[in-house]
């Protein structure tokens, strides 16, 4: 078990990658420890939400997941 | 009445129109948008991402929200995802109203959120690749009317 990092959009690219595995548990410096790089500077911006299993985080620097659990980085959005 | 939707193939404007209209004999008024990708310059193609968690939730939610904002019979929320080519359907929204007014500011709220405030993730392939696309301030002073 691990946690599940999933990126969007722009990140993914950054990542490399889609996914990601990390272990867990993580918390948000973490987090930051676990993408060093443009990656993790990106992240820091104020326009990068977080999200655990589907629930956005009202602070992200509130970060607490556990092995299973899935987050994703979340960079601003565009539809339509 | 509520019909969310996320398109993994083609959105079939028409036939998607006429199912809603009969789906809402009590309406007196439809207004509908339909979203394309506009044939701009080099862009090649287009691709749009949604993350499963999120996306169709807050679509539901949006649906929800426009309900309470004003007297609806009924809205349509129907969006694509994938690779598209210019000129292809993106999104379709539609309201349905007793009167008119009501049905054309819904529909003009839910598309002002569906551009900048809904769970999607854009990106165009020019001549040098791919790039992803941030709404322009225009979306965002379009999304603040609402608040």
């Amino acid at each position: 078990m691990a946690v599940k990092l999933v990126f969007l959009g722009k990140l993914a690219d950054l990542a490399g990658a889609p996914e990601k595995d990390v272990p867990g548990p993580l918390d948000w410096h973490g987090l930051l420890a676990a993408l060093p790089g443009p990656l993790g500077e990106a992240i820091n911006g104020e326009r990068i939400k977080l999200a655990v299993n589907g629930a956005v985080l009202p602070d992200k620097t509130a970060l607490a997941a556990e092995d299973g659990d899935e987050i994703a980085l979340l960079p601003p959005v565009s539809g339509g | 009445m509520k019909d969310v939707r996320i398109l993994h193939g083609e959105l079939a404007p028409g036939p998607a129109m006429t199912a809603f209209s009969a789906a809402h004999p009590e309406s007196g008024g439809i207004v509908s948008f339909l979203g394309k990708v506009r044939p701009d310059g080099d862009v090649e193609a287009l691709e749009l991402k949604h993350y499963a968690p999120l996306t169709l939730k807050g679509m539901e939610e949006l649906a929800d929200e426009a309900l309470t904002r004003w007297p609806l019979d009924g809205i349509l929320l129907h969006h694509r995802t994938g690779a598209m080519k210019p000129g292809d359907p993106i999104v379709l929204v539609a309201a349905a109203a007793r009167h008119r007014r009501d049905a054309f500011e819904a529909a003009d709220f839910a598309m002002d959120h569906l551009k900048s405030d809904a769970w999607f993730w854009k990106r165009e392939k020019r001549a040098d690749g791919w790039h992803w696309i941030e709404p322009r301030a225009q979306d965002h002073s379009d999304l603040a009317r609402w608040t």
